[in-house]
């Protein structure tokens, strides 16, 4: 069933929507899949598609509710703008929301308060456009005792414990988990792009969970074993040197060797090789550059500093 | 007056980025003042320029007490003003979201961190900002509740207003509220606009800035007659006036007026038929501290923020 959790008029003839599917059947408990909080992030569109189309092909095989929401800022992603159109603003910054506030943060507080309450809710990202991640959840220290052992379940290779920071008290996640309904933020892929196998990949960690929850009774495949970094010093930042186009030589998902190159920083009006980036220690390599762009100081990659295979 | 290129980086094709200062007078690291920091500042960098002018004249006169030194930053961001970008062009970062700034980090980070490495070693630095809705201002001086916040020496600016925010977690990585943790004074000025130069306003605001200099031993002269007591304030104390209807929006009164209870304050019309779809009224006595100024308004904006009149003792 398909429900409107925000409708606003807007100042000329068009209304703001944001809408979920609700699929339900029987009883037992609610998931949400909440994704579009930044509208160039659309790796989540496909397993929003992919979960719904499953879930009402095998309804018999569901009990509880799972609420899909695919636009969580349906101004941004079909206008191609990251954050809100028309306020220049960064929805994930606008949490929890409050009924005082301006549209922005009524918005946000509407959300909060639909997804208050669920089992479990995802909030799905695709990087941005600047970078390519393997599939993983990110979790803040202060909620990883109760997130890590769902996350485990969810089929992404990585699981990413960060320290807290004031700025991120603004973010859907934390304003869920700070009130009890615990959630589950999602990295892969790259912005403004689908990822076909990223996106079954999760798709088919979302029904092991429903599993897990007692949800879901048709078929699910066997989850992967995520890598687990809850140690800051673990995640080397690789970042640009100095300012050109990047090529990269090694895809995300990659164990390179410390001083193994990664890429390099060319000059295409002299014909020069400027930088090349290289690992500063060995490891699995979770994130790179994928817009070519790059100024000084601009994110090339991320490092997990193991050995392969650990 | 010495110039100096105090963080610079380079592009792959466009000129390279500088951020320059401008220092006059030696000794003591008095006060900083830094214009605009997002690309629309321009009533920022306006005022920034007029300061230079009569800070060269200033010195020319000897006004600058010696022992002391001034520097002045009039654009913390000329390479997204250049191409009308509020924030940094490459991935839309504000730079006012990144302090104190990691000098490891990614480009806004760096250069958050090199602008800041420089500011916070001043006793008292000022912020020409603005607001991130449209809108006009009552000129006025801002600062974050920290605990280190000098609301006392924030009277010496002389405006009539002096407005205390509590601050959100997103304003933790503001420039005023790292000065402030980093223990220099800090203070934001807004003038009434942002985006549309105002000479009258800035003028206002350059007074303001000469006579802080004056009280605060920096420059000789008479602090300007103009000695008003400044009003201090919550932010949490403005009422604000909601649209409940979305349309094309009419200011009846300006930024900076007095208006009686009662008075129609806005209009917003249903662009289809011309209705006027809803009025907004002042609910008391009172000052307009912010008026929208866009041609459009969505629902749920808070359009007018008005200062109700003091209760007459």
């Amino acid at each position: 069933m398909i429900q409107d959790i925000v409708s606003i008029r807007l100042p000329v003839d068009e209304t703001y929507h944001i809408q979920k599917n609700s699929i339900s059947h029987g009883t037992g408990k609610r998931i949400c899949v909440v994704t579009g909080i930044h509208g160039d992030e659309l790796e989540g569109q496909y397993v929003c598609f992919l979960l719904a189309q499953k879930l009402l092909s095998q309804i018999e095989s569901l009990h509880g509710t799972v609420d899909i929401y695919p636009a969580a800022n349906p101004l941004g992603i079909d206008s191609i703008n990251r954050g809100l159109p028309g306020f220049d603003l960064d929805m994930n910054r606008t949490f929890p929301g409050s009924d005082t506030g301006d549209m922005v943060e009524f918005t946000a507080m509407k959300l909060v308060e639909d997804l208050m309450g669920a089992d479990l809710v995802f909030d799905i990202h695709a990087s941005n456009i600047y970078l390519t991640e393997i599939p993983q959840i990110r979790i803040n220290e202060k909620n990883a005792d109760e997130l890590v052992p769902l996350a485990r379940l969810s089929n992404v290779d990585l699981i990413w414990v960060h320290g807290n920071s004031t700025v991120l008290e603004s973010t859907l996640a934390y304003s869920l988990n700070s009130r009890g309904t615990p959630c589950l933020v999602a990295e892969m892929g790259v912005g403004m792009r689908l990822t076909e196998k990223y996106g079954r990949q999760f798709c088919d960690g979302i029904f092991s969970l429903m599993k897990h929850l007692d949800m879901w009774d048709g078929d699910t495949l066997p989850v992967r074993e995520p890598l687990i970094c809850d140690n800051p010093d673990e995640v080397v930042f690789l970042n640009a040197p100095t300012s050109g186009m990047f090529m990269k030589t090694k895809e995300h998902g990659s164990w390179v060797s410390k001083g193994e190159t990664v890429g390099y920083i060319f000059d295409p009006l002299r014909g020069e090789i400027r930088e090349y980036i290289n690992a500063d220690k060995s490891g699995l390599l979770f994130t790179i550059r994928e817009y070519p762009l790059v100024a000084e100081g601009s994110l090339m990659g991320r490092i997990l500093a193991r050995e392969a295979n650990r | 007056m010495k110039e100096s290129v105090i963080y610079s980086t380079s592009s792959l094709y466009r000129d390279d980025f500088r951020v320059k200062a401008y220092t006059f007078g030696r000794g003591e690291k008095a006060l900083c003042i830094v214009g605009a920091m997002r690309g629309n500042e321009y009533q920022q960098i306006y005022i920034c320029s007029q300061l230079m002018r009569y800070f060269r004249q200033w010195e020319q006169d000897g006004r600058f007490i010696a022992g002391k030194q001034v520097m002045l930053i009039p654009s913390v961001n000329p390479s997204s003003m250049n191409i009308g970008k509020r924030f940094w062009a490459i991935d839309n970062t504000d730079i006012n979201r990144m302090f104190p700034g990691y000098s490891l980090g990614e480009t806004t980070q760096r250069i958050a961190a090199g602008v800041f490495e420089v500011i916070n070693k001043y006793q008292s630095g000022i912020q020409l900002t603005s607001f991130y809705m449209p809108g006009d201002f009552s000129p006025h001086v801002r600062m974050m509740r920290t605990g280190y916040e000098n609301v006392e020496k924030a009277r010496d600016f002389g405006f009539p207003y002096i407005v205390i925010r509590n601050p959100r977690p997103y304003d933790t990585t503001t420039l005023n509220y790292n000065l402030q943790i980093w223990e220099t004074d800090a203070y934001s000025l807004y003038s009434n606009t942002t985006s549309r130069i105002d000479p009258q306003s800035a003028s206002k605001v350059i007074e303001g800035i000469e006579r802080f200099m004056i009280l605060g031993g920096m420059l000789t002269g008479e602090a300007s007659a103009d000695c008003s007591q400044s009003r201090v304030f919550e932010y949490g104390d403005l009422i604000s006036l909601r649209s409940t209807q979305a349309g094309l929006y009419h200011r009846l009164a300006e930024a900076d007026t007095h208006v009686k209870k009662d008075t129609p304050v806005a209009e917003i019309y249903d662009p289809g038929s011309g209705d006027i779809l809803e009025t907004l009224y002042a609910p008391s006595d009172g000052v307009i501290f912010f008026q929208h100024n866009d041609p459009l308004v969505y629902a749920y904006t808070a359009a007018v923020k008005l200062l109700a009149d003091l209760p007459q003792a």
